[in-house]
């Protein structure tokens, strides 16, 4: 009897808790171009934002579903093209491109996504890097969309709808309502009928099939959400930086950045990539200033070495590791 | 019509080394269910041993080969006991990022110890081409491709005639069944990831031979052995031979037809046909 309503008040207190964690993280990331004035910041904040956006649409295909896709790249790029081909022959706002990218998107990863998501994840992880290659290769050397040269966006910007602003601070907040826009879809999915099927899927879906969960329908569905948002990331790249090349638009590298900051943080869990990008953007920042040309092969050596541990050691990323610390000290106290 | 056999011939004997390196990753694939996501790399770094134990080390031809293939087994069988034979009882998750973590440790690691140049060994490091009824054999393509021939059916007959060969199948069939019979699946397994991986250096050292090295090359070739290993099916060895000779065909005639840039195009859409109408592959179990 005791027992029961120490353990209720001790959840509520929980439940207060968390609601101040919450607000102190939305005021931090409202506040934090206004706090310092200093290009340099918003530039970082933005790109932090940015990474967060791509690896938390990645997060819904392979942390939530854990199908782990190597070639979510390819809706990252075609978001990234189709707002500045739009631009490049009507003239028209790139923001028309958007919503043109995503649909694109989510065609190519029905295509993708209806032999492969019925084998085995490997088949799917392989699948995924070889199609991102062959439109890697394709665009590379298809003169409409600017072949190995690329595209370029509005230089000065005739009004608002071109999207070209001076300062990172108004991306900054474009980022910033586009990662809620995610965060709150991936957080309904998770709390849904959806979200538990990703999550027998993701724990056997043998078991899961067999207790009538239409599998390869809803991974087919997570991947479609999934390929959107992704767009969107990259779309949101092409109207910031004005500018997209084969390599920036379909790198196998992108995708790596997008598995990375998520796993590293906690793949599957809410707020796991922006964990992850608020670590990884600011590093990889630093290793560029510092050594240069060279820095980008020793970023991706780090990289490597992060995914190993993370996959050797803890596969639930940091917060998973949070999680055992706040097992093991804090809620040990509060239970004598 | 006499260069178009050219085409072929040269298709054919690409296409063997294709299939000595996959039928390592195959080997692997099937036995554990996991795929080597940096085996194009272990292929690279084969070829480097190549490289440098020609030009520090003055080895001769079967030299630089036999150090390949040894340096590469001794590297397989580390990184199974290092890392995937932890791996393997996570979760998927795990499984695909250990190896791909791993694919980025080692293409950047040779990047940035060896530079982003292209290097090669002597053309002639084989014998000069000969004109064999018109049909122009350079002699690297043609040791590489017949060696690597020979080397992957031995692979076939000492995975099903031997006694060691037995043992790492019964593995593959069924794990405690054959720790029951007295065999240890951790030295088997372990065999195995050594085997794909001196498949993958033996075949790095007789590219190096007539294709130019770089810390990149693991890039196209890792995609070409996942074509291959999923085109002939998971886990075969000959579907893996069988696939690794077609795919060499495929890229030789596109080539040719089309131009060198599109020659990895009609491979990977060649890919996801085949996981559209025949997921299992020329000689796969259903997966």
């Amino acid at each position: 009897m005791g027992e029961t309503t120490r353990l209720d008040g001790e959840s509520a207190l929980n439940k207060v808790i968390e609601k101040i964690l919450w607000c102190v993280l939305a005021l931090f990331f409202l506040l934090f171009p206004l706090s310092f004035n200093n290009p340099y910041y918003e530039q970082l904040g933005s790109l932090v934002l940015l990474a967060a956006i791509s690896a938390s649409a990645w997060n819904l295909i392979g942390g939530y579903a854990g199908q782990v896709s190597v070639g979510n790249v390819v809706f990252f790029g075609a978001g990234a093209y189709l707002p500045l081909l739009i631009y490049k022959l009507w003239g028209l706002s790139p923001l028309y491109g958007f919503p043109v990218g995503m649909l694109i998107s989510v065609l190519i990863a029905v295509l993708i996504g209806i032999p492969t998501l019925r084998l085995s994840g490997h088949y799917f992880s392989m699948a995924t890097i070889a199609v991102a290659e062959l439109i890697r290769i394709l665009v590379s050397n298809w003169d409409f969309v600017g072949a190995s040269v690329g595209l370029t966006g509005p230089a000065v910007a005739k009004n608002w709808s071109d999207l070209v602003f001076k300062s990172s601070v108004p991306y900054y907040y474009m980022f910033l309502s586009v990662l809620v826009l995610i965060l709150v879809t991936t957080y309904l999915i998770d709390h849904s009928r959806f979200g538990y099927y990703l999550r027998a899927i993701k724990a056997g879906e043998r078991a899961a099939r067999s207790l009538g969960v239409p599998v390869s329908r809803y991974k087919l569905y997570v991947f479609m959400i999934s390929a959107a948002f992704t767009s969107l990331a990259g779309s949101l790249y092409a109207v910031k930086f004005g500018f997209i090349d084969p390599s920036s638009g379909f790198g196998l590298l992108i995708s790596v950045n997008m598995i990375i900051v998520a796993a590293l943080g906690g793949a599957g869990r809410l707020l796991g990539p922006l964990l992850g990008a608020v670590i990884l953007i600011p590093l990889q920042a630093e290793t560029n200033s510092i050594f240069g040309g060279r820095g980008t092969g020793l970023t991706y050596i780090l990289y490597g070495a992060i995914i190993v541990l993370i996959a050797r050691y803890e596969p639930g990323g940091l917060l998973r590791l949070w999680d055992l610390f706040v097992d093991k000290y804090l809620s040990a106290r509060s239970t004598k | 019509m006499m260069v178009l056999l050219q085409v072929i011939v040269a298709g054919l004997l690409i296409g063997s080394v294709y299939a000595l390196f996959s039928s390592g990753l195959t080997l692997v694939w099937g036995m554990m269910n996991v795929i080597n996501f940096a085996h194009g790399e272990f292929v690279m770094l084969g070829m480097y041993v190549a490289f440098w134990g020609l030009t520090v080390f003055h080895l001769g031809v079967i030299g630089f080969g036999f150090a390949a293939a040894v340096l590469l087994f001794i590297l397989g069988v580390l990184v199974y006991f290092l890392l995937i034979k932890s791996v393997m009882r996570g979760p998927m998750l795990a499984q695909i990022l250990s190896t791909f973590g791993l694919l980025l440790v080692l293409r950047y690691s040779a990047f940035m110890a060896f530079g982003s140049d292209f290097v090669g060994l002597p053309e002639d490091i084989l014998g000069p081409s000969y004109n064999v009824g018109g049909i122009l054999l350079s002699a690297p393509k043609v040791v590489a491709g017949v060696t690597a021939l020979v080397i992957t059916l031995g692979l076939h007959f000492m995975l099903t005639k031997t006694m060691l060969g037995s043992r790492i199948l019964a593995v593959a069939e069924n794990r405690n069944a054959a720790m029951l019979m007295g065999i240890r699946p951790d030295r088997m397994q372990a065999i195995a990831w050594g085997i794909s991986g001196a498949s993958a250096g033996l075949a790095g050292a007789l590219i190096a031979t007539f294709y130019p090295v770089s810390a990149t090359v693991g890039e196209s070739l890792g995609l070409i052995a996942f074509v291959v290993v999923t085109f002939g099916g998971f886990g075969s060895v000959p579907g893996a031979m069988l696939a690794g000779l077609i795919i060499g065909l495929i890229e030789s005639l596109s080539a040719f037809y089309f131009g060198p840039v599109y020659q990895d195009v009609f491979v990977y859409a060649l890919f996801v046909l085949v996981l559209w109408v025949r997921p299992h592959g020329l000689m796969g179990k259903a997966p």
